[in-house]
C-alpha cells in the first residue's frame, strides 16, 4: 500500500535503532548499579562507591533516550504520536520512575541523616528497576504490535500491554540490566566490593541468559517466516547463551558480552519492526508504516546534515568523560568527606 | 471541564513547574560560571567559596530541571498526538537539535564539573561549567524557536496530501523574527531570575548576622548583574510587545483590555474584567489615562488602535466563523504583573546599588527584607510572561493553522490525564517541597567561613556538614 521507505527514513530508522541501543548500553548499567545500590551495599562508605561509578556519567547517558524522542518526533512525526499516545499509562510510569531516580542521586548527600539516606537508596533500587522492567515491555508490545485502528489511533488500555510475551519482554531487560550493571561495577570498583559484585553477576547471568534465550525462541515463533529475524534471534539467543563463559576470559571482556548481548537485542527489536514503525493487531491494513510515519525529505536532510556534525562531538566528549573517571574507586577514596575545597587545596597548593 | 481542559492543564502545570527552576539554572549556572572565573583569575579563595556555595543552589535546580525536562520531552506525543503529527515534521526539527546540541553538552558537562574537582586540571574544570551555562543558553534558544514558530509559523507549506505541515526552510524557523526578540527576553529573564535569587539569599544571611566575605562579593556582583539583565529584559520585552501589534495583534488588544477601536486610546491602569467572558466584555470597569495607549502602540497622540471588536472582525473573515479572543482578563493581569515584577525587580537592583555606594548596603534591615521578595518576584514575572504568551494565543495552538480543540490525543479519555495530573502534582509538589527544604538549609548554612574566623555564622565551620558536599 504504501512505498518502500527512502534512503533516508531507513538512514533515521537505524540511527534511531542506535540511539535505542546506546541508551540500553549505558543506562543499562546505569539501572543495574541502582538496583545493586540496595543488594550489595553493606554501609554508607559502599553506597558511596556504588553510586559514584556512575554518578559523572547518568545524566549525559539519560540524554540518548531524550535525543531518541526528540530525533523520533523530527524524522517520524506518526510514530512518536501514535506510540507516545497509545502506552500513555506505561510511559506516565517509565517517566516517574525516571523522575525520581534522577532527583535521588542529588537528594541523598544533601542532607546527614540515616533515615534520610536509606530512603533515597530505596527509591533509586526501586526505580531503576521498574524502569528497566518497563522498556522491555515497551519494546516487546512495540514488535509484538498493539490494537491500532484508522488514523493510526492506539487503543490499548495499560493491560492490554502486559500481556506474558511483553512480561517476559520485561523480565528480560531487567535481569539483563542487573548482570550488565554487576558487570560494570565489577570493573569499576576494588576490594570486597568488587568481589561481591562479581559473585552476583554469577548467580544472575544463567537467569539472565535462561529468560532470553526463552524471549528470543517466542519471538522467532511470533515472527515465523521471517528470516532477518530468526538470524538476529538466534545470534542475540547465542550471545546470552555464552554470557557465563565470558568472565573466565576477565571481567572486561564479560562486560563487553552483556553490552553486545543487548546491542543484539536492540537490533532484533529493529529488524523485526521494519518495515513498520508499529505493527497493528487489528489488521496488517492498519499497521504504520515507516514511509507513512516519516516527515518529509528536507526534514530528514536537515536532521542528517546536523547529526553528521553534531553525533562524532558528541561522542568524542561522552566517551572523553568515561576517560577522565576510568580508575578503579577503592575505599580508602571515600572514607573521610569529599571536600572538593580540600581535594582542590591537596591537588594545587594553598590557593589564596 | 472536558478532556480538552485537563489536558490543557496538565500541560500548563507540568510546563509551569519546569519552568520555576529553568531560569535558576540558566541564571546560576553563569553566576556560578563567573565566581569561578574568577577565583581562577585571582587565585582568591573567597571566589572559590563563592563557586562552591552558589553552586549547591544551581545543583539543586538543575537537578529538578532536568527531570521535569524529560517530561516535556514526551508529552507532545502522549497528550497532544494530533498536534504531534501535524506539526511534527518542523517542530521535531528544533527539539531534536536540542538533545543533540545543547541536552548531551550539559549533562556531561555537569557530570564533570561535579565530580571533576581536583581531578581535571583547573583550566578544564573552569571550561566546563562554561560549557554547562552554554548548554543552558542553546537549550533555551532551541526550545523557543519550537515555541516561537507556533506564535509565528514560518518556513512552512501545507502539504495537501496528508494536510500537515511540512518544513520547507530550517533557517527561516531557526531564526523567525519572534525568537530574535522572545530569546533575549527569556533568557535575560532567566539572568535576572539568577540574580535575585543571590541577591535575596545574601540578603537572608546579612539579616541572620551572618558577614562572610562570600556574602558581600555575591551582593556587589550580583546587584549590577540583576540590574543589567532585567533592563535589558525590559528593552526586549517592548520590542516583543510591538512585533506582536503586528503578528499576534488580538493578543496585545486583549493585554490592554481594548474592546472598542478608536483614535487616541486611553491606556488602563485598573481594570476589573471577568476571566473567561468572551468576546470582549462591556462590562468592564477601567481606571485609565487619557491617549496613553496610542502614544506607547503608535507613538502618536491620536494614534488609531484597533479594538478587540475590529479585530475579531477581521480574523473571523480571514479564519472562518468562531471566537478568537482570548480570555481577556487572564492577559490584561497576567501582562500587568509580568510588568510590574520586572519593575519592582528593577528597583531593588537599583536601590541596593545606591546604598552601597552610600556604604549602607549591609546595614539597611529595610532593603534586606525587601530585598526578600527575589525570592518571587522572577517566578512570578516568568510565570505571567508564560501565561501571557501561551493563553493569548488561543484558540489556537499555532497560530492561524491549528486550533488546541483539534490537537489533543484521540485515544486519551479524561480518566488517563486525571490520574496522571494528580501523579505529576503529587510528584513535583514533593520535588519542590524538598528542593525548597534543600535551599532553604543550605542558605541557613551559608558559605564556609572565612578562613581565620572561627565564630562567623551560627553554626561551626565543617564539622556536622561533612557529607554536604558538592558531589553526592
Ligand atoms: C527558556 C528555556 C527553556 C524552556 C522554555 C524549556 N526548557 Fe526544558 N530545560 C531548559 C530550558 C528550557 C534548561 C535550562 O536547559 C534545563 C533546565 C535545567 C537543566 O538542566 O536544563 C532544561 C531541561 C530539560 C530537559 C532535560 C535535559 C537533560 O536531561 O539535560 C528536557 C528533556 C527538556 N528540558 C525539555 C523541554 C521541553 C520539551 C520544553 C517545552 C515545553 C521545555 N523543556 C521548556
Ligand atoms: C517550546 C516550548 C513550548 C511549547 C511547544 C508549548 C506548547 C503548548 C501547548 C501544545 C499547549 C497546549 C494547548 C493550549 O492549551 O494552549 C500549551 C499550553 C500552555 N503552555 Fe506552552 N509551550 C511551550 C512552552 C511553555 C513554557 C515554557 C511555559 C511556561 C512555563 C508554557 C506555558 C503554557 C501554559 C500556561 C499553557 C496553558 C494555556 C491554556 O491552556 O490556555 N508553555 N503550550
Ligand atoms: C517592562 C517589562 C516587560 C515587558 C514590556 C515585557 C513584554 C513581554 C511580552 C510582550 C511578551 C509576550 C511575547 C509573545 O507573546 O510573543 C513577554 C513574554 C514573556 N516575558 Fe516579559 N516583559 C517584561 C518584563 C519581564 C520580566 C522582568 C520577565 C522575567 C524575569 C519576563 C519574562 C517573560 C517570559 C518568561 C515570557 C514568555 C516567553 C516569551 O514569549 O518571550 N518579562 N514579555
Amino acid at each position: 500500500m504504501h512505498p518502500d521507505p527512502t534512503f533516508l527514513q531507513v538512514l533515521w530508522f537505524v540511527l534511531i535503532g542506535v540511539l535505542w541501543a546506546g541508551y540500553f548500553i549505558l543506562e543499562g548499567f546505569d539501572f543495574g548499579v541502582g538496583m545493586l545500590v540496595k543488594l550489595l551495599a553493606r554501609d554508607r562508605v559502599d553506597t558511596r562507591m556504588i553510586i559514584h561509578t556512575i554518578g559523572p556519567v547518568w545524566d549525559g547517558n539519560e540524554v540518548w533516550l531524550l535525543v531518541a524522542g526528540g530525533a523520533t518526533f523530527a524524522a517520524f512525526p506518526g510514530w512518536y504520536a501514535a506510540a507516545f499516545s497509545g502506552f500513555y499509562l506505561a510511559l506516565f510510569l517509565v517517566l516517574a520512575a525516571l523522575i525520581l531516580r534522577g532527583v535521588s542521586f542529588e537528594f541523598w548527600g544533601k542532607h546527614d541523616s540515616a533515615g534520610w539516606r536509606a530512603t533515597w537508596e530505596w527509591v533509586v533500587a526501586i526505580s531503576s528497576a521498574v524502569a528497566a522492567l518497563l522498556f522491555g515491555v515497551a519494546w516487546a508490545n512495540f514488535i509484538h504490535g498493539v490494537p491500532m485502528g484508522a488514523g493510526n489511533v492506539v487503543h490499548a488500555s495499560l493491560w492490554d500491554l502486559l500481556h506474558p510475551y511483553a512480561l517476559l519482554g520485561g523480565l528480560v531487560t531487567l535481569s539483563l540490566f542487573l548482570t550488565h550493571g554487576a558487570n560494570f561495577l565489577a570493573l569499576r570498583v576494588s576490594g570486597e566490593l568488587h568481589e561481591r559484585a562479581r559473585v552476583l553477576s554469577t548467580r544472575v547471568e544463567p537467569l539472565a541468559a535462561l529468560l532470553a534465550v526463552a524471549f528470543m525462541i517466542w519471538t522467532i515463533a511470533q515472527q515465523s517466516g521471517r528470516g532477518g529475524v530468526l538470524v538476529l534471534a538466534i545470534l542475540t539467543a547465542l550471545a546470552a547463551l555464552a554470557i557465563p563463559f565470558a568472565r573466565r576470559a576477565g571481567e572486561g571482556v564479560a562486560f563487553a558480552l552483556t553490552s553486545a548481548v543487548i546491542t543484539l537485542l536492540t537490533v532484533t527489536f529493529f529488524v523485526t519492526l521494519y518495515p513498520n514503525a508499529l505493527p497493528s493487531t487489528t489488521g496488517r491494513a492498519f499497521d504504520l508504516t515507516l514511509s507513512a510515519a516519516s516527515s518529509s525529505h528536507y526534514t530528514l536532510v536537515v536532521m542528517t546534515i546536523v547529526s553528521v556534525i553534531f553525533v562524532p562531538i558528541v561522542l568524542l566528549y561522552q566517551g572523553w568523560t568515561y576517560w577522565v573517571f576510568r580508575h578503579r574507586l577503592g575505599r580508602d577514596d571515600y572514607e573521610g568527606p569529599l571536600n572538593p575545597i580540600a581535594v582542590a587545596e591537596r591537588k594545587f597548593g594553598g590557593s589564596a | 471541564m472536558n478532556t480538552l481542559d485537563f489536558a490543557r492543564l496538565q500541560f500548563a502545570v507540568t510546563t509551569l513547574f519546569h519552568f520555576i527552576f529553568v531560569p535558576m539554572s540558566i541564571g546560576l549556572a553563569l553566576f556560578v560560571a563567573i565566581c569561578q572565573t574568577r577565583w581562577y583569575l585571582s587565585g582568591d579563595e573567597t571566589w572559590l567559596r563563592a563557586t562552591r556555595f552558589w553552586g549547591k543552589f544551581l545543583l539543586i535546580s538543575m537537578a529538578i530541571g532536568v527531570v521535569t525536562g524529560i517530561v516535556q520531552e514526551f508529552q507532545f506525543g502522549m497528550n497532544w498526538s494530533l498536534y504531534s503529527r501535524y506539526v511534527g515534521d518542523i517542530f521535531g526539527a528544533p527539539l531534536a537539535m536540542e538533545g543533540l546540541i545543547a541536552f548531551f553538552m550539559e549533562s556531561t558537562f555537569v557530570g564533570l564539573w561535579i565530580f571533576g574537582w581536583g581531578r581535571l586540571p583547573r583550566k578544564w574544570h573552569l571550561a566546563s561549567i562554561w560549557l554547562v551555562a552554554i548548554g543552558t543558553v542553546l537549550s533555551a534558544y532551541f526550545i523557543l524557536a519550537a515555541n516561537s514558530w507556533m506564535q509565528h509559523p514560518v518556513g512552512y507549506e501545507i502539504n495537501h496530501a496528508t494536510g500537515h505541515a511540512q518544513l520547507t526552510n530550517i533557517f527561516s524557523v531557526l531564526f523567525n523574527s519572534t525568537v530574535l526578540l522572545a530569546f533575549p527576553h527569556t533568557i535575560l529573564g532567566a539572568f535576572t531570575t539568577g540574580g535575585m535569587l543571590v541577591v535575596a539569599v545574601s540578603a537572608f544571611l546579612w539579616l541572620r548576622g551572618n558577614r562572610n566575605a562570600v556574602i558581600t562579593r555575591s551582593m556587589r556582583l550580583a546587584l549590577p548583574f540583576t540590574l543589567a539583565a532585567v533592563l535589558a529584559t525590559m528593552a526586549f520585552g517592548d520590542g516583543q510587545g510591538r512585533l506582536m501589534v503586528d503578528q499576534q495583534p488580538m493578543k496585545m488588544a486583549a493585554a490592554e483590555a481594548v474592546c472598542n477601536s478608536g483614535h487616541g486610546q486611553s491606556f488602563s491602569i485598573f481594570s476589573v474584567a471577568g476571566f473567561t467572558t468572551n468576546p470582549c466584555p462591556n462590562n468592564i470597569t477601567s481606571i485609565r489615562i487619557p491617549h496613553l495607549l496610542s502614544l506607547i502602540e503608535d507613538l502618536s497622540w491620536g494614534g488609531n488602535i484597533r479594538g478587540i471588536d475590529q479585530i475579531q472582525a477581521a480574523e473571523r473573515k480571514q479564519f472562518g466563523p468562531g471566537n478568537y479572543v482570548p480570555p481577556v482578563g487572564v492577559e490584561y493581569w497576567s501582562f500587568r504583573l509580568m510588568i510590574g515584577a520586572g519593575v519592582l525587580m528593577m528597583v531593588i537592583s537599583l536601590g541596593g546599588i545606591w546604598l552601597e555606594r552610600r556604604r549602607r548596603l549591609e546595614v539597611s534591615r529595610r532593603f534586606q527584607r525587601l530585598a526578600l521578595l527575589g525570592l518571587v518576584l522572577p517566578i512570578l514575572a516568568n510565570w505571567t510572561g508564560w501565561i501571557f504568551t501561551e493563553v493569548g494565543r488561543q484558540p489556537w495552538v499555532v497560530f492561524g493553522l491549528l486550533k488546541t480543540s483539534q490537537a489533543n490525543s484521540p485515544n486519551v479519555g479524561t480518566g488517563d490525564i486525571v490520574f496522571t495530573l494528580a501523579g505529576y502534582i503529587v510528584l513535583y509538589g514533593v520535588l519542590i517541597a524538598i528542593g525548597a527544604w534543600l535551599m532553604l538549609k543550605e542558605a541557613k548554612h551559608g558559605p564556609e567561613p572565612d578562613p581565620g574566623d572561627q565564630g562567623a555564622g551560627e553554626q561551626p565551620p565543617n564539622a556536622p556538614h561533612s557529607e554536604l558536599v558538592l558531589a553526592y
